[in-house]
């Protein structure tokens, strides 16, 4: 040890070597908590900063070892911790250094070739049968990788590497509003969320909190973007069962959702709305059209949920597909309807709550089985909690015809000091982490973690026996962005 | 069977597009235009510059120039120069040629503006009679293309009505929706899916990242398959989706309605 500091926030960021890394952190893991999130920031020069969020609970520590020019090894963490070994073979992808005693990667079933280069050689023994990236139907481009020996199904192994687009160079030097304006392409289902974790770190940096509507405001936006999405993922459950009404239904009120968020902000996923220090403004639409619409589509929308949930042909294809135990899903380090859906509590907006989710009592969803069908059900009963949230604030932010604070500004100026940052929000798909360094007041390096990072890896453990017509069950349940995934 | 009388419940919820022009409200944001090229100096119009984060705009001394192929609609233009740049509310913004979405020239109204769709009937430069079959890749999205895209065959776009179907195939495919701004890791795809069609083939690129690279800045998709119609927007609505579609197939012109 090298001995531990305050961090710029007054949060524990504890120095080590890196030779002592990898143990520090599984010891950490194993007294109590988890392994968040794990970010490597490159130096021009070759030097590497390694940090390690640790969570307890609500709490988040930091471990950091700092790899010089001259070393690029050190003990992987991955050997003790699963959960590392996704981030340091990126790292090994980005920077090339060689955490030592990681498991041989997968190579690409289909690598993309450079000149001279020759498609590597399968994997004696096995037979990986690529499907994808391009495949029938309108979906992000991923490889399912079948792995088969004889015609015993080994698994599906979902290979996101094509699909990689390097956002986290577009964050390199950008002020602080740009951020936020990359921070929303990071995975499009979640820009809320992603803009929402980048903004709450330079806020953080900035010793500012942002204005009571502004935060009410940013919560509708990230309701509404749950709803969206909850429902992207339940559109293609009903089409998998072959349910053409309820797919048909489920996919206009999502409309409805999405036309909703255009009346507020002039954008279908709220893109724009969050700025650092708060939101651009007061809603475009009066008080009482949106809660005409809200009341309306909750009328609707929970009529057909309860009707879909109550379909024996809809839920027989969902009970047991795709089982995840809750072992798995914590080793793993699943996060959101992935994690809950096999009894994990944790929840961004019940652990780590802003003023707002803590006054209004947000409780999170939890089943226990593990099954298509738990997430499924995870994400009806958060449809539904978002919805009681959504009236408790747009009561709360309506004043008469108008909206509260309509003459005041909804953001409050920032000018982030140097240091390093995190930021947090819950995404449809789970816990977004952004790590974010600033300096001179511009980002000068910023890695997002989407928690479909997380979730990826535990794709293959969901195939316990499932035959190829339960993979688009599995698949939709998972309700994974491949963007964010990807990187 | 208690599903079958919930689906009459929902009346009549398809768009009548394109036979009547439709947005999605006076605020939204389909597109920037330029209401006033010239910025009353060049260090305006030079903070202009800087201030977009895509760098979609550029200045030639004084005068602004806009790339809306380039715009992510972030609005911060908007925000430092309103009587420079406003947003257009118009969801028609998919053209022909990467070089129409270089503005001033841009034939969508500004906010506020007043919105007359006139159509001339459709010159038919594709030998389509009745359908379409529309194949997709992603080339590297940020996943909110493929949302919109899916959009279209929900039943308020219904896009089945018009004749246009999505395939499985490539080779039943007469056109390629191409989002994403061709990634490398997606190029060799791009192009095997391409290569598949048979001929006469037609590509639309989909969305910011797919016209110009948006943020990621190398480029668009048109570095790898000739681009018959640019749709931009980050991302698109499923509205400049299907203009974009009818714009390809013939059965829209450019500078037809709003
Ligand atoms: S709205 Fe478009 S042109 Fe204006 S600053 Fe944003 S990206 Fe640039």
């Amino acid at each position: 040890m090298i001995g531990w500091e305050e961090g710029t926030l007054g949060e524990q960021v504890e120095y080590v070597e890196p030779a002592v890394f990898a143990d520090a952190i599984a010891e950490a893991v194993e007294e109590s908590g988890s392994l968040a999130g794990l970010f490597f920031f490159g130096d021009a020069d070759g030097q590497v900063e390694l940090r390690a969020v640790l969570a307890d609970g609500g709490d988040l520590r930091q471990l950091v070892a700092v790899l010089p020019p001259t070393s690029r090894r050190y003990p992987a963490v991955g050997r003790l911790v699963e959960a590392a070994v996704r981030y340091e073979r990126l790292a090994t992808e980005r920077f090339g250094i060689e955490p030592e005693g990681l498991p041989p990667q997968r190579p690409l079933a289909r690598p993309t070739l450079r000149d001279g280069e020759r498609r590597s050689a399968p994997v004696p023994g096995l037979f990986a049968l690529p499907y994808g990236p391009v495949r029938s139907g309108v979906f992000e481009s991923v490889e399912w990788v079948l792995s088969t020996r004889g015609e015993e199904i080994l698994g599906l192994f979902p290979e996101v590497r094509p699909k990689r687009r390097g956002i986290e160079q577009a964050f390199e030097g950008r002020s602080p509003e740009e951020a936020v304006v990359v921070a929303e392409r990071v995975e499009g289902t979640a820009c809320i969320a992603e803009a929402l974790a980048m903004a709450g770190a330079l806020e953080r940096l900035s010793g500012i909190e942002v204005p009571r509507p502004a935060a009410l405001a940013r919560l509708v936006h990230a309701e509404l973007e749950r709803i969206a999405t909850h429902l992207s993922s339940m559109v293609r459950h009903c089409e998998g069962a072959g349910q053409a009404v309820a797919q048909a239904r489920l996919a206009t009120h999502r409309e409805t959702v999405l036309r909703l968020r255009a009346a507020l902000c002039g954008h279908r996923f709220g893109r724009g709305v969050v700025v650092p220090g708060g939101v651009t403004g007061p809603p475009m639409a009066s008080p009482r059209d949106v809660q005409k619409t809200l009341e309306r589509l909750e009328d609707a929308l929970s009529a057909d949920l309860d009707l879909l949930m109550t379909t024996p042909s809809f839920l027989d294809r969902l009970r047991g597909t795709g089982l995840l135990h809750l072992d798995e899903v914590v080793t793993l380090g699943a996060l959101g309807p992935v994690a809950r859906g096999s009894g994990v509590s944790d929840d961004v907006r019940h652990n780590r709550p802003t003023k707002c989710y803590e006054e209004l009592g947000f409780r999170p969803a939890v089943a226990s089985e593990g099954d298509a069908l738990a997430r499924q059900q995870v994400r009806v009963e958060e449809v539904r909690e978002s919805f009681r949230l959504l009236r408790a604030v747009l009561a709360e932010l309506a004043d008469g015809s108008g909206w509260q604070w309509a003459t005041r500004p909804w953001r409050v100026p920032l000018s982030p000091r140097d240091g390093t940052a995190l930021g947090w929000a819950e995404s449809p798909q789970g816990e977004v982490l952004t790590m974010v360094e600033v300096q001179g007041g511009r980002v000068r390096r910023a890695a997002p973690r989407p928690a479909s990072f997380h979730n990826v890896d535990l794709f293959p453990a969901a195939f316990k026996g499932d035959i190829f017509t339960d993979f688009v069950f599995i698949e939709a349940s998972f309700g994974l962005s491949i963007a964010g995934a990807a990187g | 069977m208690r599903w079958v009388t919930r689906g009459l419940r929902n009346g009549i919820v398809t768009t009548r597009y394109p036979a009547r022009a439709d947005n999605y409200g006076p605020g939204y944001r389909g597109a920037v235009a330029v209401t006033d090229a010239a910025a009353a100096s060049e260090e305006e119009a030079e903070a202009l510059c800087r201030a977009c984060p895509s760098g979609a705009i550029r200045r030639r001394g004084a005068r602004i120039l806009l790339d809306q192929g380039a715009c992510v609609l972030c609005g911060r233009c908007v925000e430092l120069a309103p009587t420079r740049v406003g947003f257009a509310p118009s969801v028609e913004v998919a053209c022909t040629s990467r070089r129409t979405l270089v503005v001033p020239s841009s034939p969508h109204p500004v906010a506020g503006a007043s919105q007359s769709p006139i159509r001339r009937p459709g010159r038919r430069r594709w030998p389509f009679r009745r359908s379409v079959h529309v194949r997709h890749v992603d080339a590297g999205s940020d996943g909110l293309e493929e949302e919109e895209i899916l959009a279209l065959t929900n039943p308020v776009y219904d896009v089945q009505r018009l004749g246009i179907f999505f395939t499985a195939s490539p080779r039943h495919a007469d056109l390629l929706l191409v989002t994403g701004s061709g990634v490398p890791g997606m190029v060799d795809a791009l192009w095997e899916t391409y290569e598949a069609m048979p001929q006469p083939r037609l590509v639309v690129a989909v969305g910011t990242d797919a016209v110009s690279g948006g943020f990621l800045g190398a480029g668009g998709v048109d570095r790898f398959v000739p681009v018959d119609v640019y749709v931009p927007g980050s991302p698109p609505s499923p509205f400049s989706i299907l203009h974009g579609i009818l714009l390809a197939i013939g059965q829209l012109q450019e500078g037809d309605g709003g």
